[in-house]
Order: structure tokens, then sequence, then C-alpha cells
């Protein structure tokens, strides 16, 4: 009989879900049904830090899928029939392992809803902009702690959403719905109030323009698998500490509740990463890939001492990291900024091969040698050197980089971040790089 | 009590310079006094932050210290001396397309606090404005913040103007945030990167030829 999910280790649920990525999620040509394979095979070896045929390569790319083909991010946001063109262009102008669909984000469902937590090109930003910004606020303040730890969806219904989205200011002013009796009266009486009737306008607009979005993500990602790309994210998740840092209390506000009320903010990022596993798996459960994206800001060097590192940071993401790994996830890490020894010392220290550490500036010989026995690497061709350097520059950096990294196999050839504008020549570099070094003997 | 206040604050002991802060002024002391006190105790930051004692936390910590001492003295200067002599002019800007001010607002308070008089223009400055305020407030020394990659055609773009209006020449540029380094700085023809808030410290006082 075959082993149920509950008796296995969280290398047999991983493999589970192995199989169904190896499985097109529609059908393909057989042609590119073995490529599509071939291609994962390569990444799922990386993360197993066995040796594949070549280094797997992966490029984040962003709104530089936009300018490859002559548009900019604001053309893009504004006429959707831009973008499969675009994103085809990209997928046949660049090799590498995976694929998913354009970066981009849905700017006029933004629009209708007055979603208060981004700045793009023609909103908030000048049009030639040429990537989104976030808008960081204290969207929780320094005393709604408790009230966030005791009910995180009363918290979210009626004080992060209606602060997050203009649309849905009118939650601010409900009573808790967190109540056993009574609910289909409330929701009733919600109906009849003005204010709400705005509200379900706006949000019915907001899903049908949501839908015209998706349908052309729908149909990018049809495009990258009509040429054998799997796809990479299944999922996506934050460090507690970035969750609060990023979107709770921002930057400043969390500064202060670390010297202010640490307890509190302690207290409330162990919630935040057993509600974060339970939304997570939920996440990779519907997806054919079992990697779950994790930017990561706010523990990198420039930030944070380690001691603090090993305070705020470190023990609710590892609780995180291995909750979700327990289910058969992978979660691949994109470190911002940079990571030094002691840092890349404490990562280290999680079960073989479970995670995948995309790394921005960490020095990546420094990564090899601590995390070589630990975990995959990748990256780390940096946004500054694509905008800056000459094609040979870039190319002599990537073989630097398979040099130092693949040996014993556990790297993938990476961007060190997404990236907006550069010359085209100097991406092509880093394939060519990868083509011409990234096998193995 | 002075010598109190300075180690209170470079130890970010809130509660205590508040409470000391307060004393002080019941006590009807100098308040441009305890002014003087308090960016002593911020220089202690800077050092520490320089030294690797400190890190952004305890940076941000106490700019909100120092505003509240700032904001306790405040209603008690008279008016007169309350402009203490400065070592020069900086103009600091985070550029067109670029909305993060985190950064910038700690150039700004370590600026200050290190005796420069700092015109902060916020975020999302357009090239038109930057040279506008250059052109005005004369100050030779510029520094420009920027956290994502846009923000590196537009220092190039922001430079580029100013050498066309015949800005640049005795004009020193610094630019520091997220994704800038020294290729960086190159690429926008800036004279100098700084890696965070204490180098900027150290690359104005250079340029201003102080210690």
């Amino acid at each position: 009989m075959e082993k149920q999910w509950s008796e296995m280790t969280w290398q047999e649920r991983r493999e589970e879900r192995f199989k169904k990525w190896l499985t097109p999620a529609a059908p393909i040509s057989p042609a590119m049904e073995k490529l599509y394979k071939e291609r994962l095979t390569r990444m799922i070896k990386a993360i197993k830090m066995e040796i594949p045929d070549r280094v797997p390569m992966h490029l984040a790319a962003n709104s530089f899928v936009a300018y490859n083909n002559g548009h900019t991010l604001y053309d893009v946001l504004y006429d959707y029939s831009l973008i499969k063109p675009d994103w085809i262009k990209f997928l046949e102008d660049y090799e590498q392992d995976s694929a998913d669909a354009p970066g981009f984000f849905a700017a006029r469902v933004y629009e209708l809803l007055d979603y208060k937590v981004n700045a793009w090109p023609g909103h908030g930003l000048p049009k030639t902009s040429t990537m989104h910004n976030f808008v960081e606020k204290e969207y929780m303040q320094a005393d709604e702690y408790d009230l966030f730890m005791k009910d995180p969806f009363d918290f979210g219904l009626r004080k992060f959403t209606p602060r997050t989205w203009g649309a849905f200011a009118p939650l601010a002013n409900i009573p808790s719905l967190s109540s056993y009796s009574g609910l289909p009266e409330r929701l009733m009486m919600m109906c009849q109030d003005p204010n709400f009737k705005k509200l379900f306008k706006a949000i019915m607009e907001a899903s049908d323009e949501n839908v015209k979005y998706q349908k052309v993500m729908m149909e990018c990602a049809q495009e990258s698998l009509k040429r054998g790309f799997p796809p990479l994210m299944g999922g996506v998740m934050l460090a507690p500490f970035d969750t609060v840092a990023d979107m709770l209390r921002g930057t400043s506000g969390v500064v202060k509740d670390m010297f202010r009320q640490p307890e509190k903010l302690l207290e409330s990022l162990e919630i935040i990463a057993d509600n974060s596993i339970k939304s997570t798996v939920g996440m990779v459960n519907m997806a054919r890939s079992p990697i779950v994206f994790v930017p990561m800001h706010k523990g990198a060097d420039s930030f944070m001492s380690v001691p603090q590192f090993e305070k705020f940071y470190w023990p609710t993401f590892r609780k995180l990291i291995l909750g979700v790994v327990n289910e058969g996830c992978v979660p691949m890490m994109i470190i911002d900024g940079s990571y030094n020894e002691a840092r890349l010392k404490i990562i280290s220290e999680l079960p073989k091969s479970c995670v995948i550490w995309t790394m921005e500036k960490t020095d990546m010989a420094l990564s090899k040698k601590i995390l070589g026995n630990s975990a995959c690497i990748a990256g780390n061709v940096t946004a500054a050197m694509l905008y800056t350097q000459t094609p040979e520059k870039i190319k002599e950096y990537a073989k630097w980089l398979i040099e130092t990294c693949a040996p014993g196999g556990g790297y993938i050839l990476a961007l060190g971040s997404g990236i907006d504008k550069c010359d085209p020549k100097n991406l092509h570099a880093v394939v060519e790089a990868g083509l011409e070094y990234g096998y193995y003997k | 009590m002075s010598g109190d206040f300075i180690n209170l604050l470079a130890d970010l002991k809130e509660e205590e310079v508040l409470k000391l802060t307060k004393e002080r002024l019941d006590a009807k002391e100098d308040p441009l006094k305890i002014l003087d006190d308090a960016r002593e105790g911020m220089s202690i930051v800077g050092k520490r932050f320089a030294g690797g004692e400190y890190f952004l936390p305890e940076l941000v910590f106490s700019g909100e210290l120092l505003a509240q001492v700032t904001n306790l003295v405040k209603p008690h200067l008279t008016g007169e001396g309350v402009q203490q002599k400065k070592i020069g002019k900086v103009i600091i800007a985070t550029v067109a397309g670029d909305i993060h001010d985190i950064g910038l607002n700690i150039v700004d308070f370590m600026l200050d606090v290190n005796g420069f008089e700092v015109t902060n223009m916020g975020v999302d400055v357009p090239v038109e404005k930057i040279v506008k305020a250059v052109k005005e407030i004369k100050a030779p020394v510029l520094g420009l913040s920027g956290f994502l990659t846009p923000a590196f055609d537009a220092m190039k773009e922001t430079v580029e103007a100013l050498e066309k209006e015949g800005l640049r020449k005795g004009l020193k540029i610094m630019i520091g945030g997220g994704q800038m380094d020294d290729e960086v700085c190159k690429y926008a023809k800036a004279d100098a990167y700084g890696k965070d808030a204490m180098a900027a410290v150290a690359l104005t006082k250079k340029w201003y030829g102080v210690e």
C-alpha cells in the first residue's frame, strides 16, 4: 500500500510534489515535453545538490520584459495587448530553465480599488518610471499588536484592509464580524449602506478588470509551457520580521518596537510564522511547482546587527521555513543586500538541501564556502552590473560564478534581483556564459 | 548632568533622556546647551555606527530620540542665537521615480548634527527641481539617494542636467542607497558613493576640508 502523506518524511513529500511538477500542467508537444523535463530535472538536481548535466539558469526579469521589446512599464500596465508579444519575445530571446508569466501587476485593478501600498508609473510616479515603488507606512499602529495577535482576521478586515485599499474604507466603521451569531443580519445591514453599495460596485468592476488581466497572464503562462519552460513560482511568503517591517509597521515603526516593545513584536512574529505556514502550503497545494518565492529584506547586513538577526529575524523565519519544508515545499529565498559570514553560518544550519538561497550582493565565493554543504545557492549578476558593464565583463563574471559555485552541484546561475532596463546584450552574455561554461564534464 | 545626558542619548535610553531633558528645562538650563549635548550624543551614535557597534535600528531610533528632545526644547528657545554656526550647505534628494526616504532622512539628521545646513528636498524629486535648488541654494555638496535600479538613470540624468547648466564645476556629488555602488557612481558620473549615512558625513567633511 502506498504511504499516506502523514506518514511521509519531508523528502518523500517533496518527491511527490516534484513528480507533479515534472508533469506539464497542460498537454504540449512531445519534443517540448522532453525539453520541459530536461530543464526541470536540471533545476531539481541543483536543488537536491546533485550534479545536473548543466548549471540551470533562471532570469527574473520583471519590467525588462517590456523594455526588451521597445515598450515601457507604463505601456504594458495600461495596454494588456502588448504583454503577450513582449513575453513571447523574451522567451524566445533568452534560454533559461524555467519561466512563469511576466512579473507585472494589475495596475488598473489597483486603481479601481485605490490600492495605497504601491506607486507605479502614472500613479504616484512619473510615467517614465521603470519600476513600481512600495509605499511603506505604519499600516498597523504601535498600540495595535494585541488586537492583531488576538484576532488577525478582524485586524485584517477592519484595520489593515481599509487603510491599504481606499475602496475598502467603509470596513473601518463596521462592528467586528468575529462572532458566531448574527452574521447574516449584519451582512444585510452592510448591503443597505450606500457606502457599501459603492464598495460592492468597485469590487465588481475591479473583478471584471482582473479577469481581463489574468486572462493575459494565463496566456503568457501557456506560451511559456508551449516552449517547454517549466513554471517556477508555486507560492510566496515573507519572513515574519519582514511581514511586520514591510507591511504592518514599516521600518521606522518596527525599529521603535525593537526598543520599546520587543516582547510584543516577538510574540506577534510567532503568530505570523504559524499562520504563514498554513497559507503558504495552501498556495503551493494549488500550484504546479513546489517553489516558494521568499523576497528577504530587513535582516541584511546593512539593516541589523547579527545579535538582532538572531533575536528578531532568524528564529521565526527558521520556524516558517521548516514548517513549509516539512510539507514538501521548497523555499527559494532572495536575499536583498548582502549577508556576511556570521549570517551565512546561521542560515547554513538547516537540514541539507531543503532550500535555495539566491544572493543579490553577497560574496558568492563566501556563500559557496559556507553554504556549499548546506543548500543550493543562486545568483548573483547584479542589476548594477547589468546596467553599467559591457557584455564581455558580464560574461567573464558569469564564468567566474560558474567556476566558483558550480563544482559539486547545488548552483543556479541567476540574477541578483529583478531588472528593469539594461542593454539586452548584457543579459545575453549571462545566458551565453551559462551555455558555454555551465556543462558538467 | 550634561555628561549623563550625552551618554544616555548615545545609549538610546529613551525614558531617561526625556526625563533628564525635562529636568534640565525645569532647572532653566540654556536650551541651546541641551541641543548641543544632544548633537554630541548623536555624534557618539554616529561613531558607534561607523565602528560596527550600532546598525540601522539604532540610527533610526536615535533620530526618533533627537526629534523628541528637540520638540521638548523648542518652546524654550527665545529666538536669539537659535541659529548656531553651520559649517556649510548640503542639498540632499531622492531622485525621480523613487520614493524611499528612510536613508535620506538618516543622512539628513546625521549631516545636521555634524554641523551642516541641510536642504532635504524629499523623494521623487525631478531633475529640473534639483538643478533649480543647486542654482539657488548654492550648496557645494549634493547628495542623491535612490533605493531601486531606476535611480541609476535618474541620477545620471540629474548629473548631466547639472553639467548642461554649467553647475557641475565646483559641485561635489555623492550617491547612496540600496542598489548603488561604485560602478553606479561611475555610470551616473557622480564623485563618490557612500555606503551609509556616516559615509555621507565623512565625504561631506572631506569636501569641506573639516575634521
